[in-house]
Order: structure tokens, then C-alpha cells, then sequence
């Protein structure tokens, strides 16, 4: 039996998608008691790889894992791989003596994912790669919208606005969205828009103005690294709040921002925005915990539900 | 067992919970899901009826304190039983100080149960924890004993127990399958 | 002046028999024996006698073909002899049915000296089991500034010159490259690619890089830096060589420039001709090399290209490297993907079984037209030729695996993939340079 990864949205069917969110679901009772902890996964070790800096992510996946009573080891490393002079494969081959049943995996470089379960017994679980895929993102962004809009999200408009090219949580989004049958369109600069990308199934939009009917406005971080000199991806960040900014004004009522943080206020969003408590931005945090105890759950017992008989 | 029986079997036990607490007001009836949520919510009804007092009840689900999840096989093997769909747990009630009585379809190996105590534990200290059933069938591997039972049933290891209710299967019967039967 | 070296192993008496000869240079496509005696084609007739201790070779069913030559082959001698030698690249080759290889300058240190050359040449004299050549740089070390010295280089034996690797980066280094080229005789060979497009690429830049969230590399880079060389070629009347075509958009321009009568050649790889920049879905860093491969489009137009003759020959850009510079994660791992062992295999399997290359053109663009742009007498089955020849079994179905290499090196894009045709014997310079395994 192949181990269970999960390093693209693409591993997951409709259904498995359905199943996590809903297996995500059922641990909400267990996170609002005084207990908030099951003992599912005693016994387990889950391991948080991360290679690049992230407090948000990997807190949520090491308090997920506790709530599911694992024990977590967490490996911070700063730095690429190459300039601590151990490769990848080494490290995960040194992981292998814990006997991890998971490991969680945040890297810089696309293929990472890959690289370190050809070398590892362990499951591994995609914390966000390169520009490539962060799963576990589009996940609970989908848990956020299905808590706000209800379980069906069929037809439901999303636009996804900023700098699409270099977003692994875009990618992720517009997979897992299509996926459950949503409407993506694409809002940015043409020069944060990759190439072919249309052919992903999704609309793309070069002017703000043209949100129309979105349910749904997702709005994607502005790294600062795009306005360095000679990249030339955007000619001031003034200039992409002028045009892409979003602010209550540029909404029409009842539509919703989401982002995955964290936010620049003043970029790509306004402090009305960000102060209100009509976006969803809280509601993403909080669905990520509840989300990644499903994802580490059903890694471990698989995605198959099939017998409701008791058979113990 | 018929549906006529099974009523009887259900009446019998909340007479035979009242009986054995009397005048306890603090009594919370626990139905262990699936089948033992809706019997739970059966004896619950009656024990209103019966005791002219509305009683707390709720359900439990005890998918996330399986012993089977968590036991080390080969890494990422499906567990071997398959797992149930999971639900949510409902204790609408404080279950600390109270005396809760689990219901359950079935007992067997006693496993369910162990799960089902330490999930209500997670939930608060109750006074104290009866177990009702509506069939046992023996083959313990826990000591687990029942305080209320519908029907002893000895059977063997491959036989399994069909319960099957109105509220999910459209019919009150319980009967003996040959394991591989029916599934 | 030579222009390859090898090994002095014995050269052969040998008889094969009954082997379907597809030789277009010598215009036979028949089933025929060949008898090869002290290395040299006897004669090619029907039931001919062995001499006394010639070895006999049953060829029944196979194909005898003249052996292909590889104008782009990185052998990494010196510097990089955990990933390849000479010995093992030319084994590499010999198992692949290549008779004569050239490798490229990018070697540590660079070919850019003719002592540096003169060092190869006695590294092939003692190691190599098919004759190697070398490519000479067009700058010194490959920095695109000043030019090497070329006249020395061609009179040690270079056969052309080319930064490989790298991009000649301004189109005055193009210019003064292809003007001093007048003196040696030799072409100018380009790796074409506009830097400013290629920064951070990692892929062909399209509708998957988009889904895979990898920089992009597009067409456009190798497109525009042919262009502009092929202009300069033009106002300099100066013949150019143009490494590695994997571009529709590069095919226009060069066809462009061929009808106005311009003297340039251009190879292309098998590994362009058979897959696309979909197979990089699974992030396996073997499907990484540069030019990346391409997409559905370009391949038809390249196949179609290697048809008609406006790609003149295929050359395999064999680049081994070290699990260390390839078991990494796909954005860190080197570009390239090894090739001579399955070059004819990929393109026989991928090509000349679905119908879309006939058999006798594939072997002109493996064989004499690489031999004719290197200016080296071309390889063929007719009495008083050389021997440079090997024997394909059509029927062999094989699966690519890492076992299965006489490389020192094992990233190969192709690993996994079922191949039809397999090289169960070659003849290089008149020696036995391979024999599978029975």
C-alpha cells in the first residue's frame, strides 16, 4: 500500500476534498469544550519541516497535531538546504530515526515534496512549496467559505486578485475552488499573470473595476521583492494600491474578502478592509487548525469511510 | 427480534434505569452513534414519559478514540476495520456530576465503550457511567459489564449482529448474520 | 589534421550476416552481409564467405546501420570525472551506436587552450572506445569576453568553437567570433538564449508552467538570440551552427534564414523530439534541462523540421550529472539529461515506429549529416570505408532504467519509458567498440 501524500490539490478527488471538510468539520465541537484535545493519533510522531519562516503555518500544524495528542517535533531551518551544506535527502534520512509517521514540509524550491518522500517512509504533507502548491491553504479556505456560504459552493464567484504569478495559495485556490465547482477569475497586473494560466479553466481580469457579481474577493499578498530594481514587475507599490488595492469603497455589498496572510494594509488592502468584521481573514486562521487536525486524521486512517457498521 | 420485541426490550430497560436511580435528577441518557443514538433517544423519550421529568441527553461519537487509529501497523495502512463516517458528538448538558447512561446497540469486544468513557471524560467527571444495550454477544476483550441488557445473544466469532432501526434502516429487527453476509 | 582521437584497440575481421543494411549515403536499403577485414568495409554482398577467423555475426532480422555521430556530448573531463569520463562516456556512446562523439568546452578547466585541447586528445588516445573530438570555447572561460585563441586551437584539432552553457551575450561578441572564425575555418556554434528572458527560468514558459508555479523560460529566448545571430551571420557571410533548436518560433527564423541562402546548420535533441513540458508535472529533476522541453506544438514542428531537413541533424546534449546535482528538489537541481544510450532507441520508438520519420531519414540526421557538419568523412557501408557501423535489433523492447547505463551518470529523462531498438553491436573506427550482452 503507496503511503499517503499530500503535496498538490491535485492528489485529492472531489470527494476526498468533501471528506476532509467535512472530517474538519466534526473537530469543531472538540476545539469549543475545555478538553480540546482527542486521542486519536497517540502514539504518532509528525515532524514540521520548515525551511522557510512561517509562525502561522506551522504553529497551526503543530497545534493540530497536539490536539490530536501526536507528539510533534519541530525543525526550523534557515537558510536553503545547500547553504547548510546538508542535502534534503540527508536531512530526511536523519528524520528517519524518529520513525515519523508524518512530516509537514515547508520549502523554498518546487520538487521539495517529492525529493524528501522518495526518501522517507513517512507521509508527507505539502506546507507550501516554491511558487508551486500549498494545499493545506486552499483547504481551509475552502472550510472558511463553506462555514460562511454553506456546504454548497457550486457556482459561487470568486476573484482572485494580486500577484498571481509568483502565489502558490492562488495555485492551490483556483484548483481546489474549480474543483468544488466555483467560478475563478483572475484580477492582477499582466505582469504578475503567468502565461497559459487561462487554461486552467479561469477569467482574467486586468482592471479592478470589473469585480462584477464575485461572492468572494481574495485578495494575495504583494511581496516587496517585486518592486526591487530591475524586476519590474510593478512601478511602485503606491501605484498597485492605486490600481488593485482593495477597499470598502470598491465593493458592493455582501461581497466578502478573504486573504491568506499575513496582510500589507495600505497595499493590497485598506485598513477599512482589514478592520471590519465582515472579511473572512479571522475565520481562514481559525479554519486552518480545525482543517489540518482532519488532514493529519485522515492521513493516518485514509480517506475511506466506507462502513458506518460498528464492527468492534 | 422483532419490532414488537424490540419495543418491549427498549420499555424494559428505562423501567429497569429508573428503578435503579430512583429519584436521581441529574440522569443524562448518551446514545453512542449511529444505531446507539437513535436507542438512546428511545429510552430517553420513555424515561421522560415514565419518570414525568425532562432528562438531558445527547450523542457521542467516538471516531477520534478508536484504539485501532492510533495503534502502529506499517505506516499510512488503512486501519483494519473501516473506519465509521465521523459525526458529531452533541452533550448538550454538564456532564460533570451527572450520572450518564450510554446507550449502544451492540456490545462485543467492549472496545466502543472504553472509547465512549473516555470521551465523555473529555467533556467533564460524571457522578457515574451505566452502560445499556440492546444486544450483547459476548466475546468480551475488555471488562466491560452492562448494567441494562435487552437480549443476551451468545453467537460465534465470523456470526454478526444485524440491528437494524426504523430511524436509518426503515425496519425494528435485529438479526444473526454469517460475517460476509450483507456486507 | 585530426579531429577525434581513440584508443588503439585491435581493429576487427568480422562477417554479418543476413542484416537489412539501410545505408542512405550509399543508397542501399536490402538485406545483405557485411564483411568487415582489418577495420575496413570488404565488401557488402549476399552469402558471403567468412575468412578464415573472422568472428560471424548473425544479424538475421536486425538492421546494420553506419553509426551516428554526436556533435554535442558533454564528456566532463577534466574536472567533473565522477560524473563522466572519458572512458565512460565513449563506452556511453558505443552502447548507443555512436561511432564518433564531440564534446563540448565547458569542461574545469575550460577548453580554451590548445594545451588544454592537447590534454583531451591524450585522455582520449588512452581511454576512448570510440573516436572523440572536442569543441573548442569561443571566449576564455566561458566569461563572454575575450576570444580564445583560435587558430591555435583549430591547428590542435577543434572541431568548431561554442561557449555551450552559456550564450554569446552581446551581439558584438557574436560579431567578433564569427569574423575571426574566417581565419580558423571552423563554425561558430550558438547556444542560443537571450538572458534577460531566461533569469530564474526553470521551464518552458506556458500554460503548465503556469499550473506548476515555475519560472518560465519562453520560447522567445532562444528565438530572439538566433535571430540576432543569424543576422549578424548574414552581414559577416560567416557560417553558424545553432546547438539544440527546441522552439517553433526558432524554426521560423532559421527557415527564413536557410532560404536566403545562408550557411547554417542546426541540431536538435532526442529528448525535444519525443517529450514535452507536460512530462515536467511530476517535478522529477531529470525532465529538467535547458532548453527546456516544449510544448506539444513545438515537438510536431521540430519532428516535422527534422523531416524536411531544415533541422540537419540530431544531437543528443548528453549531460550526465551527479545524483547530487540531481536527487535535490526540481528548482535546484542542474539542467540536462544524459542521452547517447538512448538517443536512437527514443527516436526509433518515438518517431520512426509511429510513422512520422522514415528509418533512412533518421539515419541521415544521426549519421552522415552531423559527420558532414563536424568535417569528418561520414560514416558508410560500402567497400573501403572505414567501419563505422552498428547493429540494431527493431524487435528489442527494453525498459530505461538506472542499472542499465554504461554512463557514469544516470539522469536520464527517459528512465521508466519502454524503448523499442536496441544497439546489439557497433564498429567504430574499425574496432569493436560494443556488443550487448546475448
Amino acid at each position: 500500500m503507496p503511503k499517503r501524500d499530500l503535496i498538490s490539490i491535485e492528489d485529492l478527488s472531489r470527494e476526498q476534498v468533501e471528506l476532509l471538510l467535512d472530517t474538519a468539520e466534526s473537530f469543531l465541537p472538540v476545539l469549543e469544550r475545555d478538553i480540546k484535545k482527542v486521542p486519536t493519533l497517540r502514539g504518532r510522531t509528525i515532524v514540521n519541516l520548515f525551511w522557510e519562516a512561517s509562525t502561522r503555518t506551522s504553529s497551526s500544524f503543530d497545534l493540530a497535531a497536539k490536539r490530536l495528542s501526536a507528539d510533534t517535533i519541530a525543525l526550523k531551518a534557515s537558510g536553503s538546504a545547500v547553504e547548510k551544506g546538508e542535502t534534503l535527502k540527508d536531512t530526511a534520512i536523519t528524520l528517519s530515526a524518529y520513525g515519523p509517521d508524518i512530516i509537514v514540509m515547508r520549502h523554498p524550491s518546487a520538487g521539495a515534496c517529492q525529493v524528501l518522500s522518495r526518501n522517507t517512509e513517512a507521509s508527507v504533507i505539502n506546507a507550501g512549496d516554491g511558487k508551486h502548491q500549498h494545499p493545506t491553504q486552499c483547504l481551509l479556505d475552502l472550510f472558511a467559505l463553506r462555514q460562511t456560504f454553506g456546504r454548497d459552493l457550486d457556482g459561487m464567484k470568486v476573484s482572485i486578485v494580486g500577484d498571481i504569478l509568483h502565489s502558490r495559495v492562488a495555485r492551490s485556490d483556483i484548483m481546489g475552488f474549480k474543483l468544488l465547482g466555483m467560478d475563478v477569475t483572475l484580477v492582477g497586473p499582466p505582469t504578475l499573470i503567468p502565461r497559459g494560466i487561462e487554461e486552467m479553466g479561469v477569467k482574467i481580469e486586468y482592471d479592478l473595476a470589473n469585480l462584477g457579481d464575485a461572492d468572494v474577493i481574495y485578495l494575495l499578498r504583494i511581496q516587496k521583492e517585486r518592486i526591487k530594481e530591475g524586476a519590474n514587475f510593478l512601478p511602485s507599490l503606491r501605484e498597485y494600491n492605486r490600481l488593485y488595492g482593495m477597499s470598502r469603497a470598491r465593493l458592493r455589498p455582501g461581497q466578502r474578502v478573504m486573504h491568506p496572510g499575513p496582510i500589507n494594509r495600505g497595499v493590497e488592502i485598506g485598513p477599512d478592509i482589514a478592520d471590519d468584521d465582515e472579511n473572512l481573514i479571522a475565520l481562514q486562521v481559525f479554519s486552518g487548525l480545525a482543517v489540518r487536525m482532519a488532514i493529519l486524521y485522515r492521513t493516518i486512517v485514509g480517506y475511506t469511510d466506507a462502513g458506518s457498521e460498528e464492527v468492534l | 427480534m422483532t419490532a414488537a420485541q424490540m419495543s418491549r426490550t427498549v420499555m424494559r430497560i428505562a423501567h429497569e434505569i429508573l428503578e435503579k436511580n430512583p429519584g436521581a435528577e441529574r440522569l443524562a441518557v448518551v446514545g453512542i452513534h449511529t444505531r446507539g443514538a437513535y436507542l438512546g433517544a428511545r429510552v430517553h423519550r420513555l424515561l421522560c414519559e415514565l419518570g414525568g421529568h425532562e432528562y438531558p441527553s445527547g450523542n457521542l461519537d467516538i471516531s477520534f478514540y478508536r484504539d485501532d487509529v492510533a495503534a502502529r501497523g506499517a505506516v499510512g495502512i488503512i486501519p483494519r476495520t473501516p473506519q465509521p463516517v465521523v459525526k458529531d458528538t452533541d452533550l448538550p448538558f454538564d456532564v460533570e456530576g451527572t450520572t450518564v447512561v450510554l446507550v449502544d446497540d451492540v456490545l462485543y469486544t467492549g472496545r466502543t465503550i472504553r472509547a465512549a468513557i473516555e470521551a465523555l471524560f473529555d467533556y467533564g467527571r460524571p457522578a457515574r457511567v451505566q452502560l445499556a444495550v440492546l444486544v450483547d454477544r459476548g466475546h468480551r476483550e475488555l471488562p466491560i459489564r452492562p448494567d441494562y441488557v435487552g437480549k443476551n445473544l451468545p453467537t460465534a466469532p465470523r456470526e454478526r449482529i444485524n440491528v437494524r432501526l426504523e430511524e436509518c434502516d426503515d425496519v425494528d429487527e435485529v438479526g444473526l448474520v454469517q460475517a460476509g453476509e450483507g456486507e | 589534421m585530426e579531429r577525434t582521437w581513440h584508443k588503439p584497440l585491435p581493429v576487427v575481421d568480422l562477417l554479418i550476416r543476413d542484416g537489412r543494411v539501410a545505408d542512405p549515403l550509399s543508397g542501399i536499403d536490402a538485406v545483405h552481409d557485411v564483411l568487415v577485414k582489418r577495420g575496413k568495409v570488404a565488401e557488402v554482398g549476399k552469402a558471403l564467405a567468412a575468412p578464415k577467423g573472422a568472428r560471424v555475426f548473425e544479424a538475421d532480422g536486425m538492421l546494420v546501420l553506419p553509426g551516428f555521430v554526436d556533435l554535442h556530448t558533454h564528456l566532463r573531463t577534466p574536472g567533473r570525472e565522477d560524473e563522466e569520463d572519458i572512458a565512460s562516456g565513449t563506452m556511453a556512446a558505443a552502447a548507443g551506436g555512436y561511432v564518433k562523439v564531440f564534446a563540448m568546452a565547458n569542461t574545469d578547466p575550460v577548453v580554451d587552450t590548445a594545451a588544454a585541447l592537447r590534454g583531451f586528445a591524450d585522455s582520449a588516445r588512452a581511454e576512448a572506445v570510440v573516436p572523440a573530438g572536442s569543441y573548442a570555447a569561443v571566449t576564455r572561460g566561458l566569461k563572454g569576453e575575450q576570444l580564445t585563441e583560435m587558430a591555435e586551437l583549430a591547428e590542435a584539432g577543434a572541431v568548431a568553437f561554442s561557449d555551450d552553457g552559456r550564450p554569446l551575450a552581446t551581439a558584438s561578441l557574436v560579431r567578433r567570433a564569427l569574423q575571426y572564425a574566417k581565419v580558423t575555418g571552423r563554425t561558430i556554434a550558438i547556444h542560443a538564449q537571450d538572458d534577460s528572458l531566461f533569469k530564474g527560468g526553470q521551464m518552458h514558459e506556458g500554460p503548465a508552467s503556469a499550473r506548476l508555479g515555475l519560472g518560465g523560460i519562453p520560447s522567445l529566448c532562444e528565438s530572439l538570440d538566433v535571430a540576432r545571430a543569424l543576422d549578424i551571420a548574414a552581414y559577416e557571410g560567416a557560417p553558424l551552427h545553432v546547438h539544440h533548436v527546441s522552439a517553433a518560433a526558432t524554426l521560423d527564423v532559421l527557415g527564413k534564414a536557410k532560404a536566403r541562402g545562408l550557411k547554417v546548420t542546426a541540431e536538435v535533441t532526442p529528448h525535444h523530439l519525443a517529450l514535452t513540458d507536460e512530462a515536467v508535472a511530476s517535478l522529477d529533476s531529470d525532465l529538467k534541462m535547458n532548453p527546456p522541453l516544449r510544448e506539444e506544438a513545438d515537438r510536431l514542428a521540430l519532428v516535422k523540421a527534422l523531416k524536411s531537413g531544415l533541422l540537419d541533424c540530431v544531437a543528443t546534449d548528453h549531460a550526465p550529472h551527479s545524483p547530487m546535482s540531481k536527487d535535490v528538489p526540481f528548482e535546484e537541481a542542474a539542467f540536462g539529461t544524459t542521452g547517447l544510450e538512448t538517443a536512437f532507441a527514443v527516436l526509433y520508438t518515438y518517431l520512426v515506429k509511429k510513422r512520422s520519420v522514415d528509418l533512412g531519414t533518421l539515419v541521415t540526421r544521426m549519421s552522415q549529416a552531423p559527420a558532414a557538419i563536424a568535417g569528418v568523412e561520414p560514416p558508410a557501408i560500402r567497400a573501403g570505408a572505414v567501419a563505422d557501423l552498428c547493429v540494431v535489433d527493431p524487435r528489442a523492447t527494453w525498459t530505461v532504467t538506472p542499472e542499465g547505463f554504461r554512463s557514469r551518470s544516470v539522469n536520464s529523462a527517459f528512465l521508466g519509458r519502454q524503448l523499442t531498438g536496441r544497439i546489439v553491436l557497433t564498429v567504430a573506427a574499425g574496432r569493436l567498440a560494443w556488443e550487448a550482452d546475448a
